[in-house]
């Protein structure tokens, strides 16, 4: 069988955060590896450490021990090869939409000519249906548009890996579910690959090839669930019984989590 | 309003400036017809005015006016000048603000008014000295806004720019000049208006021309018309000049989310 190459592996990482009293293990012995072209979900309860774990894969935060590859190269910092959304989208305010979009393209790393770099912009603010507001400032923009836009800035550079940390937390469910199709769309002509965290189960499932299940505090691997689906997938999918069963069972899973994140919490009386 | 020219719109937003102005100068006239204040020691606004007139014709008002405009604003633009590169510093570098906190909160604490007889004991009453004390109260203002600004501003825009490819002197020029901006604009704007108050204090106490001086000499000799022509026209000054920054910053900053605009 010819397997598509590992692009960015996690071995036996762990992540302790220095605190003033002491320091708190975020992140316990976690290895899984993510292949070219795989569309990987991490769900778990907030609080459990998966914002760490991209950070971790972005050049944010250096593992306290263990190793992370990326195309089997050691990861020493941030870079344009990898996308990333964050929680709040830090869309620049000072900033027209276009302006936002073009940002890494002026940048020394992926300079592009300005017909080249008008072209890509162009592209994106289409795909993202934000020509309309190609001009105006992002404080007019809604929660969705911030998103796109967000999106569009990470795609301008053209990484071929994208961290996604709870993107759609923040949209409605309509704009959520829209967002979802946008994205396989997307991802179906570009072909990248795709580490997004999440606490919803469903969006998990939907858009992924194998969903990541991650324990309370500190985080740890419970299970990997392959999601045998065939793309492209579509929203009637989530109506089939295989695609609730997968539901059940995963839900099953993250809410025995969540009880134990809330119970580390409260601390008993 | 579609139906309505924008020169209409002008003038009756004008108008809405001068009114209060107005209704304090029909106070002031009838303070004294009423003899509420004795005549003897409040001109009425015609004496004023033509006081304002005699004195802008023989050009010792311009002089007085320019001199002090011209101190303020070399001690704004030097003030502040300083003021921005060292609040980029203290407000980026978190071992840097331990260290001058404390010292920066002191000297902003201090009036500028209190210096001045020290100033003048060291620098006497040139020029020097008053650009000098001016210079010491635009600093201070200036440099707190700024790095209090620069200290709230979100780590996430540096971040976004990093995963973007950008270097540090790229993230400098991009972001941070970009978001430092506002706070520039609003460290001008505290500066002037400390600025405005010393100078008079300084030009009061120790010299021979300047809007200070002016107010002093007429007091000297009894003078009240001069004496008001010279606050009003403090006053003015003063706000024309903050006006002038605040425009500036609307139309530089149009990007910004602001409450209630
Ligand atoms: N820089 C840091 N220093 C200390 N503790 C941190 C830091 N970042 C995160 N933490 C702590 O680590 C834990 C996990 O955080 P995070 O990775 O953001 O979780 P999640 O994204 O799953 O909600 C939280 O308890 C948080 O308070
Ligand atoms: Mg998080």
């Amino acid at each position: 069988m010819d397997e598509p190459r590992q692009r960015l592996r996690f071995d036996h990482v762990s992540v302790s955060y220095g605190t003033p009293d002491g320091g708190i293990e975020v992140v316990r012995d976690i290895s899984f590896t993510i292949r070219q072209g795989e569309f990987v979900s991490l769900v778990g309860p907030s609080g459990c450490g998966k914002t760490t774990i991209m950070n971790m894969a972005a050049g944010f935060v250096v593992p306290s021990s263990g190793s992370l590859m990326l195309d089997d190269r050691p990861i020493v910092g941030p870079g344009s090869n990898r996308g990333v959304m964050f929680q709040e989208y830090g869309v620049f305010p000072w900033l027209t939409v276009e302006q936002n979009i073009a940002f890494g393209l002026k940048l020394g790393a992926n300079r592009k000519p300005a017909a080249e770099r008008q072209a890509i912009v162009t592209r994106y603010l289409d795909l993202m249906r934000l020509s309309e507001f190609r001009r105006a400032y992002p404080k007019t923009l809604s929660g969705g548009m911030r998103q796109r836009l967000a999106l569009a800035r990470a795609y301008a550079v053209n990484p071929d890996l994208l961290l996604m940390d709870e993107p759609f937390g923040a949209l409605d469910a309509q704009t959520r579910s829209a967002m979802h199709d946008l994205l396989l769309d997307i991802l179906c002509v570009e072909g990248k690959t795709v580490l997004l965290i999440t606490h919803s189960v469903e969006e998990a499932i939907y858009l992924s090839n194998r969903v990541v299940v991650i324990s309370a505090r500190p985080s740890r691997i419970r299970q990997i669930i392959d999601i045998p689906f065939p793309y492209p997938r579509h929203s009637a999918l989530q109506e089939e019984p295989e695609f609730n069963a997968l539901r059940a069972q995963i839900h099953e899973l993250v809410m025995r989590e969540y009880a134990a994140q809330e119970a580390q919490r409260r601390p008993p009386v | 309003m579609p139906g309505r020219s924008s020169a209409a719109r002008h003038a009756s937003n004008f108008a809405l400036t001068i009114a209060p102005f107005a209704g304090l100068v029909v106070l002031w006239w009838l303070s004294r017809l009423t003899g509420l204040i004795k005549p003897s020691l409040l001109p009425s606004p015609l004496q004023v005015l033509t006081t304002f007139w005699a004195t802008l014709v023989h050009g010792t008002l311009v002089t007085n006016v320019l001199v002090s405009v011209g101190r303020v604003l070399s001690g704004l633009l030097l003030g502040t000048a300083a003021a921005v590169p060292v609040g980029f510093l203290v407000g980026w570098y978190r071992p840097i603000r331990r260290l001058f906190d404390p010292l920066i909160n002191f000297f902003r604490a201090l009036p500028p008014i209190a210096l001045i007889p020290l100033v003048i004991v060291y620098l006497g009453i040139g020029e020097v000295a008053k650009v000098a004390i001016l210079f010491y109260a635009s600093f201070f203002a200036a440099v707190i806004v700024m790095y209090e600004g620069m200290a709230a501003i979100s780590p996430i825009y540096v971040r976004v720019a990093r995963t973007l490819g950008a270097t540090d002197l790229e993230i400098f020029w991009r972001v941070m000049v970009p978001l430092t901006v506002p706070h520039m604009l609003v460290a001008l704007r505290v500066a002037l208006g400390v600025c405005w108050a010393t100078l008079v204090a300084a030009e009061l106490v120790a010299a021979q021309q300047g809007l200070g001086a002016m107010i002093q000499n007429a007091s000297a000799f009894f003078d009240l018309n001069t004496i008001y022509v010279g606050i009003i026209s403090i006053g003015v000054l003063a706000l024309l000049m903050d006006t002038i920054l605040r425009r500036l910053t609307d139309r530089l900053l149009s990007w910004q989310d602001k409450v209630g605009a």
